[in-house]
């Protein structure tokens, strides 16, 4: 394990019933790095990511945030470590406007709602950063906006958005391409590739142009199991990764 | 949500204040001899109005739907009949804080428990607390049983010898209770547009979402059931003292649905929604009782036509008249491209300054 | 105490118990499978008892009257599922609630119409009529332990078609996600009018054969049907398990607590639902 390593599991499996979903995993992530997770549909990898952030409970192993088993922790507190994620589904709140969603993200960690109520100061401080966040994902034109009326694009964005307001120290991106456009997808990937400097990035992510681009590592899975992890150069050149999954399930891949 | 409403809804429930206020002036004119019975049940409106809109920010803002509600009201009620004294008025000082009190502390004690449940099994379990009570009560001796208990006195509001609002008096108690609606109005209008609104807006949305940012949603569920109950509380406290006697009825799960009711006919939500619902609701409640003996039916239909017919209640139809709606547009979209047009006008000014 | 009435007591409550589950588990099933919350569940029951009153002094026969009488509680399932329920899957637990609330009203209306607001009797059938000997001291009537006996067996059978049937297998699945159900590619319409039907015919039942043990009254289904709530949320939400288990805990705290703590008895089962949610909020079984 090496020092820069912020996020680390140990023979993490998950079993739902008789499936096992998640196989004896290791995985690490160092800081300030984007490590993308690729593989077919079932393999495993929301499940990993739910693992990740402690929405789910492993059945045997560990996740070890800095060091800290997350075990036992709600996901609350799995939130104020640090820890920030999106969701495969769109999971915005409607009914608020666009910088609404993004001072909820924004506020929790900026002394809370009774933080802003008490200080005028720290309230606008708040709304300062969500906009700064806006900005960064390109919504400012949007902020008044009901999240509702937003196109799809839009709220992937806001997604991301919210994610960077939690000022998270990584952050678990499940799938932040999905259903999007060409033209919505360069955008995206285009501002994950910004945030490196700043940010740790675990992504899930079918769009293996963007993946390719965009990542420092990959790990790739099969079935529950870690296939092959490591540079995106050697997973790019695997013959194993070509045979077993570039190859074979191409089809499902672009599916 | 952004509540954010359009003008026309300020313009008629201005309108609408100011013609209750100024009962007194047409009152007697319109009703005759009724006049007195009439600003009576004006009255008992203006409760209920305080009491649906109290679980408005349940059911509407948090999208907690209880169906044990009427047990705060009853609470309230019941804590001002035992509290007050039998030969002397007991003084609105510190009535009012006692009320407040004992139905805070019991709503922290429920709602521990019933935070913890979801959905359907969130509704069971209010009504069935709501029910352990309404048996405790109707049980026992030193509440009167099934009879209830009667008030000798109604609460004074004075300083020192001074009698600030004679609350003995029909018409000084009806503009007492207009004050308090107004009161809790304006205390839910801002509540909901702070930052913990905004929270609990969010929490309706997605309560899941808020726990991965971060927010304990269940801290701020339970601050809102505990608002919700003393508020209630309050407007089962005036109610005892419009009645004069406290009886379990008050607390029994069929006024938790009557409340319910009064809630979808207003439009839930809104805030100023359930206060037209509880007009709406006696309204109706008097036309039925007048026109046939078996009127439950009449108020049954009536409910199973609204929760058909017309889920946004009244406050829908004055926010996005049908006249307003694009044809082949069903109303969800059509309601939401209005709140999204509305939203980017009110907000334009707060842009640029 | 001694044990002649310990026993009584013990059988009472066993008896109470089962009577809960027929009605509990109709109510969890479609609570589980449909996710619809039903008050008018409880009104059914009422319906139930006061049509075996009905037919029972129109044909003379008790065991006639029911076997008219439960072709009719179908049919009203029937026709509520389809005429008002159908409308409300997709929608908010609160339209249920109100919807539901809504038919409480017309139906115990109704019933005053037809049946009045007086209090009801129906005697106990024959050859069920008579108390048998248990021991030297101890008489039981034998119609409380027919009623045992056919809910048990009714249960048995419910038990049979969860475990061993493809119907079961679907009850199964729906009640930990209901999505999987519709991804299974059965016809989810006919699944919840059968469902529903099921529920309601249960419920109209226990009604009928608690006819003669209770007296028939306006408002019997109400406090029924918060009982059973009470049974659901212990037991735990779609579980039939849940449900047995949870009326026969309902069942004998009721029955024990009249006796031994009188002046607590209507409180006791709520206590107990404290208690349970405590400890476990999704309840024993879920």
């Amino acid at each position: 394990m090496q020092d820069k390593t912020i996020l680390a599991t140990h023979g993490l499996t998950r079993r739902f019933g008789g499936l096992v979903a998640v196989n004896e995993v290791d995985f690490d992530v160092a800081s300030n790095e984007i490590h993308a997770i690729l593989g077919p549909n079932g393999a495993g990898k929301s499940t990993l990511i739910n693992l990740l952030s402690g929405e789910i409970p492993p059945s045997e192993g560990e996740v070890l945030y800095r060091g800290q088993s997350i075990q036992g922790k709600s996901m609350r507190q799995i939130a104020r470590m640090g820890i920030g994620r999106s969701h495969q589904k769109t999971n915005i709140f409607p009914r608020l406007s666009c910088l609404q969603n993004c001072e909820l993200a924004a506020r929790i960690h900026m002394g809370g709602v009774f933080g802003s109520w008490r200080s005028r100061l720290r309230a606008h401080a708040v709304s300062e950063r969500a906009m700064e966040m806006l900005e960064t994902c390109r919504l400012t034109h949007r902020a008044y906006i009901p999240a509702a009326a937003m196109s799809y694009g839009e709220q992937r964005q806001l997604q991301i958005a919210m994610v960077l307001a939690t000022a998270p120290s990584l952050m678990l991106l499940d799938e932040p391409m999905a259903g999007m456009g060409r033209e919505e997808t360069a955008q995206v990937t285009e501002l994950l590739a910004s945030l490196t400097d700043r940010y740790t990035l675990v992504l899930i992510e079918h769009d293996m142009d963007s993946v390719f681009r965009l990542a420092d590592r990959i790990t790739v899975m099969v079935d529950g199991s870690v296939l092959e992890s490591g540079p995106t150069e050697q997973i790019r050149t695997s013959e194993k990764v070509r045979d077993v999954y570039l190859g074979r399930h191409d089809e499902e891949v672009t599916a | 949500m952004l509540h954010r409403y359009p003008k026309r809804v300020a313009i008629i429930m201005l309108i609408l204040t100011a013609l209750v206020a100024a009962f007194p002036l047409w009152g007697e004119a319109v009703f005759g001899t009724q006049a007195n019975f009439m600003l009576e049940k004006l009255t008992l409106m203006l409760i209920l109005a305080l009491f649906a809109m109290s679980l408005d920010l349940l059911v509407g803002i948090v999208g907690l739907v209880s169906l044990g509600h009427a047990l705060f009201f009853g609470l309230g009620a019941y804590t001002l009949a035992l509290a007050s004294p039998d030969f002397s008025p007991a003084s609105m000082w510190w009535m009012l804080p006692l009320v407040m009190g004992v139905s805070a502390s019991i709503g922290l004690f429920i709602g521990v428990l019933v935070i913890r449940t979801k959905g359907i099994f969130f509704i069971m379990t209010t009504l069935a607390f709501g029910q352990m009570l309404y048996y405790f009560i109707s049980t026992s001796q030193f509440a009167g049983g099934t009879d209830g208990v009667f008030i000798m006195f109604r609460p004074s509001l004075a300083i020192g010898e001074r009698t600030l609002v004679d609350l003995d008096n029909p018409y000084s108690f009806f503009y007492f209770c207009l004050g308090m609606l107004l009161i809790g109005y304006f205390f839910l209008r801002w509540l909901t547009r702070s930052y913990f609104g905004q929270v609990l807006d969010g929490i309706h949305d997605n309560e899941h979402r808020m726990q991965a940012l971060g927010y304990a949603t269940s801290g701020y569920k339970l601050i809102a059931f505990v608002i919700a109950g003393v508020m209630a509380a309050i407007a089962g406290m005036l109610a005892a003292m419009q009645y004069g006697f406290a009886n379990p009825a008050q607390l029994g799960w069929h006024t938790s649905g009557e409340v319910l009711m009064m809630l979808i006919l207003g439009g839930m939500g809104t805030i100023f929604g359930p206060i037209l619902g509880a007009f709406a609701y006696e309204i109706l409640l008097f036309i039925y009782e007048h026109a046939t003996t078996h009127w439950p039916i009449l108020m049954g239909l009536t409910i199973i036509a609204a929760v058909l017919v017309l889920p946004r209640g009244i406050a829908g139809l004055i926010i996005a008249p049908p006249w307003q709606r694009k044809r082949n547009n069903d109303d969800a979209p059509a309601a939401k491209k209005e709140q999204a047009s509305e939203a980017v006008q009110s907000t334009t000014p707060r842009k640029e300054g | 105490m001694d044990l002649a009435f310990f026993s009584v007591q013990l059988l009472n409550g066993l008896q109470y118990g089962l009577l809960l589950f027929l009605i509990a588990s109709g109510l969890t099933l479609i609570f589980g499978i449909m996710g619809i919350i039903n008050l008018a569940h409880g009104a059914m029951y009422m319906i139930g008892a006061y049509l075996v009153y009905d037919l029972n002094l129109r044909l003379g026969n008790f065991w006639l009257a029911i076997m008219v009488a439960i072709p009719i509680a179908i049919a009203l399932g029937l026709i509520i599922e389809r005429l008002f329920l159908d409308t409300l899957y997709k929608r908010d637990h609160l339209y249920q609630v109100l919807l539901t609330f809504g038919l409480i009203l017309v139906l115990n209306e109704a019933q005053r119409i037809i049946w009045g607001g007086d209090v009801h009797r129906v005697p106990v059938p024959a050859p069920f009529d008579a108390s048998i000997q248990l021991t030297d001291n101890l008489q039981y009537s034998v119609y409380r332990l027919f009623v045992m006996g056919v809910c048990l067996a009714l249960a048995g059978v419910i038990y049979w078609v969860i475990r061993h049937t493809k119907l079961g297998i679907i009850i199964r699945a729906g009640a930990v996600n209901r999505d999987m159900v519709e991804g299974l590619g059965i016809n989810v319409r006919t699944l919840f009018t059968l469902i529903f039907s099921v529920g309601v015919a249960l419920t109209a039942f226990a009604g009928m054969i608690a006819a003669p043990l209770t007296s028939i009254a306006p408002g019997m289904g109400d406090n029924i049907l918060i009982t059973c709530f009470v049974v659901v949320v212990i037991g735990g939400i779609g579980s039939i398990k849940g449900a047995f288990w949870g009326a026969i805990i309902i069942g004998m705290a009721t029955t024990f607590g009249a006796v031994l703590i009188p002046s607590l008895a209507s409180m006791v089962i709520y206590l107990i639902m404290a208690a349970v949610l405590l400890v476990k909020p999704r309840g024993l079984f879920a």
